[in-house]
């Protein structure tokens, strides 16, 4: 061994149990502490972007739910409010109303895997099985919607694919009950336990200007406490009629972000009951013909109808020459969809802004010049999912 | 009137072959790896509601080299065929894989540039579990039918395929 290199290059992922998915890290070791940590993607490049420019545009729904698996109402609701934009479409009131409640029970489904995971990283088994639990409840919900537990495709252009099932609201409510109930089970196992505060207190720390200088979003920004939040800044879907509260940190490191992430499941189930009492009356889908499928009912039933359904199940429609840009607060952050249109009945391009991408560029600033048992913490910390990151 | 009546009930009677298989199969230890969607689909199955461990499978090892079940989970990229080569080879004898969903047996969804076409391309395939991705109650099936083979598995036939002599 030559006395010169004191460094050494370890090797982490694209196998490892504590990087969420295929992601590899190369770290440079000196002893105990991380010299440089570099992230390196691609491991599950899909070309989702690419497959998108090949279909119709309603067709591209279920290639959405695939790029964050962990919450896959958030992209439907980001893709197709992009869409509407495009198309220039207003949807119904109850549409609005009933996406947020589905949007916001997808955050609180997307931070449960997180918070299992990522105190499994941590040594705390036993969260893993009682966050999966909960999970199970929000999945039984998407199953009823959409008849399908992950990849639901239920928010279309122009709506939702099918009315809401019958005993939505007394499924929305018992979620609400169960998971706030189990939240206080969760602050006993975790928010004062000496070695989750020991692993994640003054870990993985970014100061709120560097935050905004790599231009982070989501609880990773909020936890260095930069007040922004999609649905505050621009609000979308309806956002402006909520009442609901932005949890922020102080010290941006993992425990704050933690914090964050648990009091931004409590606003999410807040909202998702304000949702449900204020649930207005009326139709799932817009009524626009020839763009936005006629109700099924009316397609067994009515001639127009069923030739409409007929025309943009084999066509789809044509789409305006433009750009669009369409931001949500998705749970990783902020997610948008640039769509490009150019008269035909495929996008010509699809460009998705992938808040998991963004945020794993800080992982160098989180982890350089730490031990490197914390680069496990910072990895869960910042809340990747891997199809998102690759796509 | 056979000499099982001689025999005491503390004994019982089997071949090497069928002993050897029947712990084996309820014994599986599975990689823990998964690639994408279906890997969350995978964690539900091991996690409390629909609990793996019924079937002794619970145990999911880090390292390919202790593990001998290998779960495919989600869609295999260009860039992550020769990981999975490798994890594979890693594998100790004998080993089983299962290709859980539809992109990992067939490409699913994702007929492009980026993803391997069926990961039976590269590895050995036993089980195909269908699905996009497939309920923790297919993978479960998927699994029990995986014990199935391994039931009727022969060690004499095992050792042929290592290309070793039956003593």
């Amino acid at each position: 061994m030559s006395a010169e290199k004191k460094t050494i290059t370890l090797n982490m992922g694209p196998q490892h149990p504590s990087t969420h998915g295929v992601l590899r890290v190369k770290l440079e070791l000196d002893g105990e502490r991380v010299v440089t940590a570099e992230p390196i993607i691609g491991y599950l490049h899909t070309g989702i972007e690419k497959t998108m420019e090949s279909m119709l545009y309603y067709k591209v729904i279920p290639a959405t739910d695939r790029i964050d698996y962990l919450a896959p109402m958030s992209n439907n609701l980001g893709y197709c409010l992009a869409v509407e934009k495009l198309m220039d479409i207003e949807v119904p009131e109850k549409v609005k109303w009933a996406r947020v409640c589905l949007v916001e029970l997808t955050r609180v489904a997307s931070h449960l895997v997180w918070l299992g995971t990522h105190s499994i990283d941590l040594g705390a088994m036993s969260m893993l099985m009682y966050a999966f639990r909960e999970r199970e409840l929000i999945i039984d919900l998407y199953e009823a919607c959409g008849g399908q537990r992950m990849m639901t495709s239920y928010i279309r252009i122009g709506g939702l694919a099918s009315d809401l099932p019958a005993d939505f609201e007394k499924k929305v409510r018992n979620i609400i009950k169960t998971i706030r109930e189990k939240m206080k089970d969760y602050d006993k196992l975790l928010t004062e336990n000496p070695i989750f505060i020991m692993r994640t207190k003054g870990v993985a720390v970014i100061s709120a200007e560097e935050a905004i200088n790599y231009s982070l979003s989501g609880p990773m920004l909020r936890g260095s406490g930069v007040d922004y939040d999609v649905r505050k800044a621009n609000p979308y879907s309806g956002y402006e009629n909520f009442d609901f509260d932005v949890p922020l940190g102080k010290n941006g490191d993992a425990y704050d972000r933690y914090l964050i992430r648990m009091e931004e499941m409590r606003q999410s189930l807040n909202i998702a009951e304000q949702a449900i009492d204020g649930m207005p009356e009326g139709p799932y889908r817009a009524h626009v013909p020839g763009v936005v499928l006629p109700p099924k009912e009316d397609v067994l039933y009515k001639m127009e109808s069923m030739i409409f359904h007929f025309k943009i199940i084999t066509d789809g429609f044509d789409a305006p020459v433009g750009s669009v840009y369409q931001a949500i607060e998705s749970p990783k952050g902020e997610l948008g969809f640039y769509i490009t249109g150019d008269g035909t009945n495929i996008p010509r391009r699809v460009r998705v802004r992938p808040p998991s991408f963004v945020n794993l560029g800080s992982l160098p600033v989180l982890t350089e010049g730490k031990l490197l048992a914390d680069v496990v913490c910072a990895i869960g910390s910042i809340d990747i999912v891997l199809g998102e990151v690759d796509r | 009137m056979g000499l099982e009546e001689k025999i005491p009930d503390s004994i019982i009677l089997t071949s090497l072959d069928k002993m050897v298989n029947w712990a084996r199969k309820r014994s599986m230890w599975p990689l823990g790896f998964g690639l994408a969607c279906c890997a969350i689909e995978m964690i539900s199955t091991f996690a409390a509601h629909f609990d793996l461990a019924r079937y002794g499978m619970e145990v999911m090892r880090a390292s390919p080299r202790q593990a001998d079940l290998m779960i495919v989970a989600g869609r295999v990229s260009m860039k992550m065929v020769p990981v999975i080569k490798t994890l594979y080879e890693q594998m100790p004898n004998p080993k089983w894989v299962i290709s859980m969903g539809a992109c990992a047996s067939c490409g699913g969804v994702f007929n492009n540039y980026a993803i391997l076409q069926g990961v039976d391309r590269i590895i050995p395939v036993d089980i195909y579990v269908p699905g996009c991705p497939p309920r923790p109650e297919q993978l479960m099936d998927g699994i029990l039918k995986l014990q199935e083979i391994v039931e009727k598995d022969s060690l004499k036939k095992v050792h042929e395929e290592w290309g070793r002599k039956v003593v």
